[in-house]
């Protein structure tokens, strides 16, 4: 059984939790966390959703998606169960092994740890909207040439958040790139391979697209 | 006629290629299908519920509120009341609902009610383990007592690995859809064409027949395996079950948690070891008691000494810890990375005592490994020694550099068998010049697939492109489960002879239009042609044509069992390991390992290189950071997640070279496999690189920072010429 505790459980209810965070705000320690959920408490206009399925608006790559879900849904189980969008991966699903990483306003993001009601309003890029299907966007082939994968399961995790990372530095190091994907876990041991395609999926990047 | 021989190192337009790994693309888009994301219409999700104590009596399960929960659609008690569980994970009953939150919220209204009874999951040594332990026949070979007369130095120390986990990214788990009476199952398996029985067991032990025949097992990509994925699981027989019982495809799926409880450990193995050796290094004796738990049943029963068999006079003996854990598992190479660490530490200690530069020590003292493989191990020590300038670098033991980061290097030697697996393969040539292979194989990420690719292409004249590759599907010709490294043996052997088959039955057809007999035909460059006279040519696709229009299919076979021309067994590996460990804060940073392998014909060293890569990251992982905590109190897992049970990142591995043994000499054996060998050696070069910069021996991996201080302990600061070195603890007195 999941030790995860239901927001619907006992004690804590996501209304209760948004309460907490505008308690700590109001004592004027706004960590960058609780301002995120301010600002999903000021949409929401302080209605209580759920527990049942609530209707929501999802912008996933470039595409709007309406759907019901219950509100403690995180965006990984949306994309994976209910848009068949199963690019991101679910391992850990507790925020550790990044194989859920999709970009969320242009930033990595770990979609097993980001509610799917918090998700609305911002534009979701998974891996399958990074290039049409049948083509390779440069990250990929970089990977692929690179042979930066084994079973693959981290692969797309990994390719989401070179690509997040290489929007914001095109030219990184070695040394800047193994920092830059610390966040991502592999267990055939691929990093190798990762360090090379990177630095190669930059070089791509250049030379075009 | 074409020859089923690999062929001669000037003739092979394939096998010995860079080629690029053939199901890249769909992997780095994201767009290949994992068992974890079949997504089937209609599709139920199940949960399992597992037992919370390591061992219990289940007094009673109720299920009826959880079945009056919103969505739950059927409900399979796995185990029956009055039954004991014995580890925390063994799993009681599964249910599917439709939303996995629904399907959860459902197994959390399952009431059980245990009867908690007396456990034992400590990782203890025999003295330690009251009635919980089986001890072993004593093995004796000379007159270990005379050997250590013999001795001039012995060197004695206790050395050990604890219980580690698989933890592949990909859960265990299955879909399973029923279409009628016949059942369609993907599997994150490692076994495509081997757990339909179980399958068709558990269920008829639940009541339901269905024939093997209409079961069907898909697995076209799989997440890892490592080992642990050769059977149906509890947990695949029930999927089935629920999915039969509402009617509708249920995927199951292991959480994360459960995973590492339940569905794969490698046993740990700890030994007191004694060894001897003349002044001049030449081993004398050795002796072992070891011990350790593979959970629940017997599993890790070491052989030791390891590679270094022939010791003139020693004697061990083992004794299996039996703990209320979830049970053992294959881990890639099994027992072999414990047995290396245990007797690479023991020799390098004995090395340091003597004192000898372990390489000239491990040199001197190769007679004793088996006759056929001494040599290889030579060649290997010295070009590993090239690779990482090991006389440059190699220091006795204590880094005496100043400051607090001190440096050292470790080696260590490895063997393993490989061989080939029993394989069945079919290779269909259509007069359109289109050509497909089957196997009932699958790809775990080492490069299978590609492999057998080109193995048909290199056979055929054709670009690795022009075949199609069939596998990870039950329904085509069986072929072996991946375990033992003997996959590539196995399906490259088949798929050879199956290619060639096919290739001669064309070779009949096309003979007559260029005017000789078969037997002058080669296939190449996309043609079929005289040999030596390449004028004398007809395209792949003309020669197709004359087929008319009956394609060809024709079978090839690796034989179960015995000796195949085109595959050998036995490798040998060396591995040297760079570390730079603070011995203020005990962090160990690994700077370089080396890998120097033998495995006959390399057909792609592109992922062979990879193979090689991902296996010493592995074995960074065990060597550092991995260890399965049980804790004694409440006999539960501490660390059933990836935050406190840690893997190694892309910032922890430093730099690898690899190079392989090929070309004369290595080639004529064949093909031998990969995927186990090169992580036996990590975990023992990396402890001897860190004793040998320290000062000191780290008993037990992983090397974690406080087992490191705590071996610091015991080093005067002399040694590691660091005079703000525990001033405090020594009071300047040194």
């Amino acid at each position: 059984m999941s030790k995860r505790k239901l927001p619907t459980q006992k004690g804590l209810s996501r209304r209760a939790f948004l309460k907490t965070t505008g308690a700590a705000v109001s004592a004027g320690v706004v960590s960058g966390a609780a301002a995120e959920l301010l600002n999903a408490q000021s949409t929401a206009k302080n209605k209580v959703a759920g527990p049942g399925e609530v209707p929501i608006t999802l912008r996933v790559n470039g595409e709007t998606h309406n759907l019901n879900v219950e509100p403690r849904v995180t965006l990984l189980d949306a994309l994976r169960d209910r848009l068949d969008l199963t690019g991101a991966k679910k391992v850990c699903d507790r925020g550790t092994c990044g194989t859920c990483t999709v970009l969320v306003d242009g930033k990595a993001a770990y979609a097993c740890s980001m509610l799917a009601i918090d998700a609305q309003g911002r534009e979701i890029l998974t891996i399958e909207g990074l290039a049409p299907e049948g083509e390779l966007h440069p990250i990929s082939a970089a990977f692929v040439e690179n042979d930066a994968q084994q079973c693959g399961f981290c692969t797309p995790g990994f390719v989401m958040a070179c690509k997040a990372y290489l929007d914001r530095n095109p030219n990184p190091t070695e040394a800047q790139a193994k920092k830059a994907l610390g966040g991502n876990l592999c267990r055939c041991g691929t990093y190798i391979g990762v360090r090379a395609a990177v630095l190669d999926a930059a070089a791509r990047m250049k030379g075009g697209r | 006629m074409a020859s089923e021989k690999w062929p001669e190192a000037g003739k092979r337009s394939l096998i010995g290629k860079r080629v690029t790994r053939l199901d890249g693309a769909v992997k780095s888009t994201g767009r290949a299908k994992y068992t974890y994301d079949v997504n089937r219409k209609g599709m139920l999700h199940g949960k399992l519920v597992f037992s919370p104590h390591a061992h219990a009596k289940i007094v009673s399960i109720d299920t009826s509120a959880a079945e009056k929960m919103p969505g739950v659609k059927a409900v399979q008690l796995m185990i029956e009341p009055g039954k004991e569980v014995l580890w925390q994970g063994q799993e009681i009953l599964a249910l599917a609902a439709e939303t996995e939150e629904q399907a959860r919220d459902a197994a959390r209204a399952v009431k059980i009610r245990f009867e908690k009874l007396p456990h034992f999951v400590a990782d203890a040594p025999p003295e330690k383990a009251g009635q919980h332990q089986t001890a072993l026949a004593e093995q004796v070979t000379g007159n270990p007592d005379q050997g250590f007369k013999e001795a001039e130095v012995t060197s004695e120390g206790t050395y050990g690995c604890p219980v580690i986990t698989h933890c592949c990214l990909e859960a265990h788990g299955q879909v399973a859809e029923w279409e009628g009476d016949t059942l369609r199952v993907w599997a994150s398996t490692q076994n495509v064409s081997g757990i339909s029985g179980e399958l068709v067991d558990g269920l008829k032990a639940g009541g339901v027949e269905v024939p093997a025949s209409n079961v069907q097992i898909l697995t076209p990509v799989m997440g890892g395996g490592f080992g642990s994925k050769f059977g149906a699981d509890t947990w695949g027989v029930a999927c089935a079950q629920l999915a039969k019982k509402a009617g509708r495809p249920v995927k199951m799926m292991l959480e994360r948690d459960h995973e590492l409880m339940a569905a794969g450990a490698r046993p740990s193995i700890y030994a007191r070891v004694r060894v001897g050796a003349k002044k001049d290094g030449t081993l004398t004796a050795w002796s072992s008691e070891s011990w350790g738990t593979g959970g629940i049943g017997p599993a890790g029963n070491p052989n030791l000494p390891y590679v270094f068999t022939r010791i003139p006079n020693r004697r061990s003996r083992h004794t299996r810890v039996e703990t209320n854990t979830g049970p053992a598992r294959a881990w890639r190479a099994p027992n072999h990375p414990q047995m290396c660490l245990i007797t690479m530490s023991a020799l390098e200690d004995l090395a340091a005592q003597l004192p000898m530069d372990p390489l000239d020590f491990f040199l001197k003292n190769l007679p004793f490994v088996i006759p056929e493989r001494a040599e290889t191990y030579r060649q290997e020590l010295v070009k590993g020694a090239e690779l990482m300038e090991w006389k440059k670098k190699w220091h006795s033991r204590g880094d005496k550099t100043p400051g607090p980061i001190k440096r050292g290097l470790g080696l260590s030697i490895h063997t393993w068998g490989g061989g080939g697996h029993s394989s069945n393969c079919n290779c269909t040539i259509r007069p359109d010049g289109s050509v497909e292979v089957f196997l009932g194989s699958q790809d775990l990420g080492t490069g299978t697939r590609t492999v057998i690719a080109m193995v048909a292409a290199e056979t055929l004249g054709l670009p690795v492109s022009a075949v199609k590759v069939n596998i990870g599907d039950s329904k085509f010709p069986p072929s072996g489960a991946s375990g033992g490294s003997t996959t590539v043996g196995g399906v490259s052997a088949s798929t050879r002879r199956a290619t060639t088959r096919a290739l001669n039955e064309l070779l009949a057809k096309v003979a007559p239009a260029l005017g000789v007999t078969p037997d002058k035909l080669e296939a190449a460059c996309g043609t079929i042609r005289v040999a030596g006279d390449p004028t004398k040519a007809i395209a792949w696709h003309q020669a197709c044509a004359k087929l008319g229009t009956a394609a060809i299919t024709a079978s090839g076979q690796r034989a179960p069992r015995g000796p195949d021309e085109l595959i050998s067994s036995g490798v040998g590996g060396i591995q040297m390991a760079e570390v730079a460990v603070d011995v203020e804060t005990g962090v160990v940073k690994i700077e370089k390992l080396v890998a120097v392998q033998d495995c006959g014909l390399v057909i792609n060293p592109k992922t062979a290189e990879s193979q090689i890569y991902g296996a010493m990251i592995m074995g960074v992982g065990y060597a550092l950071y991995e260890e399965k905590l049980m804790d004694e109190t409440t006999g539960r897992c501490l660390n059933p997640d990836m935050e406190f049970y840690k893997l190694a990142g892309i910032g922890d591995v430093g730099n690898m070279v690899v190079h392989f043994m090929t070309g004369p000499g290595y080639d004529e054996r064949g093909v031998i496999g990969l995927g186990e060998p090169p992580v036996i050696s990590p975990g023992a070069a990396i402890s001897n690189a860190v004793a040998n910069a320290i000062g000191a021996r780290v008993p037990t991996i992983p090397l974690t920072p406080d087992k490191v201080l705590a071996a610091l302990e015991k080093v005067p600061r002399s040694a590691l010429n660091d005079s703000s070195l525990r001033s405090e603890q020594e009071g300047g007195a040194a």
